[in-house]
């Protein structure tokens, strides 16, 4: 049952999350291409490839926006009020519903299980960082600063 | 209370603790000094008598499973898990963030007791700064000779190095871990064979949790009369405990097991953050049955746990109040449940969904008057037919909670709205 090249070399084999990691890096997304170099360079069958990271969640198949936005859905997030509200306010605030991206490309807004930051709640992730005991203000505060930062490397990359 | 000096937790809240130069001003790696020059079956040995329990969930014997290791000197793995993700739990993170040199010391000790010299840490994708602090504390412990080619003069190898995983729940139930650390997708392998027999590669692997690793240092250093000291007779040490909801105090508390629930709710969290009373508690993560509160004297242990018909799990006490749908409870977790369900068994994947579907609508004030029945059905169906204990895990809310509040769920039938509105 196991592929050959799990057999032969299953270190190879073992780096395959690793990879997917660096060649999501590239576009923000795992492209075709992409999952047919990490198959070509691992000796794993594409399939394979996309099977194993279609399994998990980090690893996405489509464009997102430059910043992930993942809003904690748990219990805990919802008994303190968070969860709900917190999505309800970045819909109105983006104009987007969980898993859309913003035309402008900035924003992808998406729903999650816990966290673990439930002491912390409400909590959400940005790209890798996380936000904890979030009001509506600490959000205004955050999304117009990642707005800012959007803009200047947009200008840097202009120059 | 009162008298207990944390023990996992005493670095925690001490400026730049996650550096190995704190951790070492604090006695950190004394241990490691004194476990290297005793023969390992020793280490085993005092494991086993100290009465450590695996606090990732299931609350096995730690120096039992070291025991099960095969004596002989093949190649055998050590991982630590850290992929903490069961609703409620936030402890892993805090002891990774504030304290990784002590897991890593509990690590290579272990590693050390039962002959492997490699070893693995798989932490969940979304704890960045978790695996910064992995990977910082872990080239520190090279750079001081506690890793690598003959530790600290011992002729004992051992490397050490993480993983990360990328967004699944699943994958942290042991045989699924050791699946995701192959490069595979992380579905849960039959058992047995168990880790200790057929683990990562095929070889024996000792799977442990952050926070049992962490009590290993202070069982070498103190030994275990000490240990068994703190705690009740078979639940040993100390605990920490989750606690999230409707406290005025939310967070990580540090108590020695067998604390009643009580205690650790009114004095530790603050008690209720507002007027309305208890009304249940999650004692020990979403898996874990839920309770009323006529349980609040309960002791926080393994047993004690049991008698009531729940789990100590993994300490995640969720506290809620009156004036709470538990219906909306018992629904948000199968969404958790149905989200996580790896696939492989149909009664899992296709009962946790039935059951989010007929929550959904009685949430919704679209239940049928059978639907409880329903309910029960399709847990039934769930509970002992699937692979791995998830299964069983995720009827639990359903199935405790219907037995609490069961005139919640009818008054959601009949009157197609919910009576805490
Ligand atoms: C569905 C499921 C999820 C689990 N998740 C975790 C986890 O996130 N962290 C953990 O340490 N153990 C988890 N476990 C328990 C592990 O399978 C295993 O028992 C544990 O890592 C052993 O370590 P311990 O003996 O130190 O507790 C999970 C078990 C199941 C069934
Ligand atoms: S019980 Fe659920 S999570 Fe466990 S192996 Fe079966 S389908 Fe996967
Ligand atoms: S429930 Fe939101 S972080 Fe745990």
């Amino acid at each position: 049952m196991a592929t050959d090249a799990y057999v032969l070399d299953p270190a190879k084999r073992s780096r395959l999350l690793t990879a997917l990691y660096i060649a999501q890096e590239q576009e923000g997304y795992l492209t075709p291409e992409a999952l047919k170099r990490v198959a070509e360079r691992l000796d794993v069958p594409e399939a394979e490839v996309y099977s194993t990271a279609s399994f998990y969640t980090l690893f996405r198949t489509e464009p997102v926006g430059q910043y992930v936005i993942q809003v904690c859905t748990g219990l805990s997030c919802y008994l303190v009020g968070g969860a709900e509200r917190l999505v309800d306010y970045l819909e109105q605030k983006l104009g987007v519903k969980p898993g859309e991206t913003t035309p402008d490309g900035l924003f992808t807004l998406q729903t999650v299980q816990c966290l673990a930051s439930c002491g912390t709640a409400p909590a959400m992730r940005v790209n890798d960082e996380l936000y904890e005991n979030l009001t509506a203000e600490k959000v205004d505060v955050l999304i117009d600063q990642l707005k800012v930062r959007a803009e200047r490397w947009a200008a840097l990359n202009r120059s | 209370m009162g008298s207990f000096e944390p023990i996992l937790t005493r670095n925690v809240g001490v400026p730049n603790s996650e550096h190995i130069a704190v951790y070492l001003k604090r006695g950190g790696y004394t241990a490691l000094r004194k476990a290297l020059k005793m023969p390992p079956d020793e280490l085993t040995a005092i494991v086993k008598d100290s009465g450590l329990r695996g606090r990732g969930g299931a609350g096995f014997p730690a120096g039992l499973k070291w025991g099960f290791m095969p004596k002989e000197p093949v190649t055998k793995y050590v991982c630590v898990n850290t992929d903490e993700g069961e609703p409620g739990t936030f402890k892993d993170r805090l002891l990774v963030e504030h304290d990784p040199h002590s897991i890593v010391e509990g690590v290579i000790i272990a590693s050390y007791a039962v002959g492997a010299h490699r070893a693995f840490v798989y932490i969940r994708g979304e704890f960045f700064l978790g695996v910064k602090r992995w990977i910082k504390a872990i080239e520190e412990a090279y750079a001081h000779g506690f890793l690598g080619k003959d530790i600290l003069d011992s002729g004992f190898d051992l490397d050490l190095s993480v993983h990360r995983g990328a967004g699944a729940y699943i994958c942290g139930e042991e045989t699924a871990l050791i699946n995701s650390l192959e490069g595979k997708r992380g579905e849960p392998r039959m058992k047995p064979p168990y880790p200790a027999q057929i683990g990562l590669w095929n070889e024996p692997t000792l799977v442990h949790n952050v926070e049992t690793l962490a009590n290993v240092p202070h069982i070498v250093n103190n030994g275990a009369d000490w240990y068994r000291s703190i705690g009740t007779e078979r639940s040993t040490g100390p605990k920490l405990f989750c606690v999230s909801g409707h406290v005025r105090r939310p967070g990580n508390y540090e108590v020695p097991l067998g604390t009643p629930l009580r205690t650790i709710i009114e004095e530790h969290a603050g008690g209720m953050r507002g007027d309305r009373p208890l009304k249940a508690v999650i004692p020990g993560g979403a898996s874990t049955p839920m309770l009323t509160p006529e349980h609040l004297d309960i002791p926080m242990d393994f047993e004690s746990l049991v008698e009531v018909g729940s789990m100590l799990g993994t300490g995640a006490v969720v506290v809620i109040e009156e004036g709470t749908c538990m219906v909306e409870v018992a629904r948000r977790l199968m969404d958790f449940f149905a989200h996580e369900s790896c696939g492989q068994c149909t009664p899992c994947r296709m009962g946790t969904r039935r059951l989010k579907e007929v929550l959904t609508r009685i949430v919704k004030g679209k239940g049928k008057p059978d639907d409880l029945d329903l309910l029960e059905t399709i847990s039934a169906g769930i509970f002992g037919h699937t692979l791995c204990p998830m299964g069983d895990a995720a009827v639990n809310p359903v199935l405790s909670s219907l037995k609490h509040f069961r005139d919640e769920y009818e008054h959601h039938i009949q009157y197609k709205r919910c009576k805490e509105a």
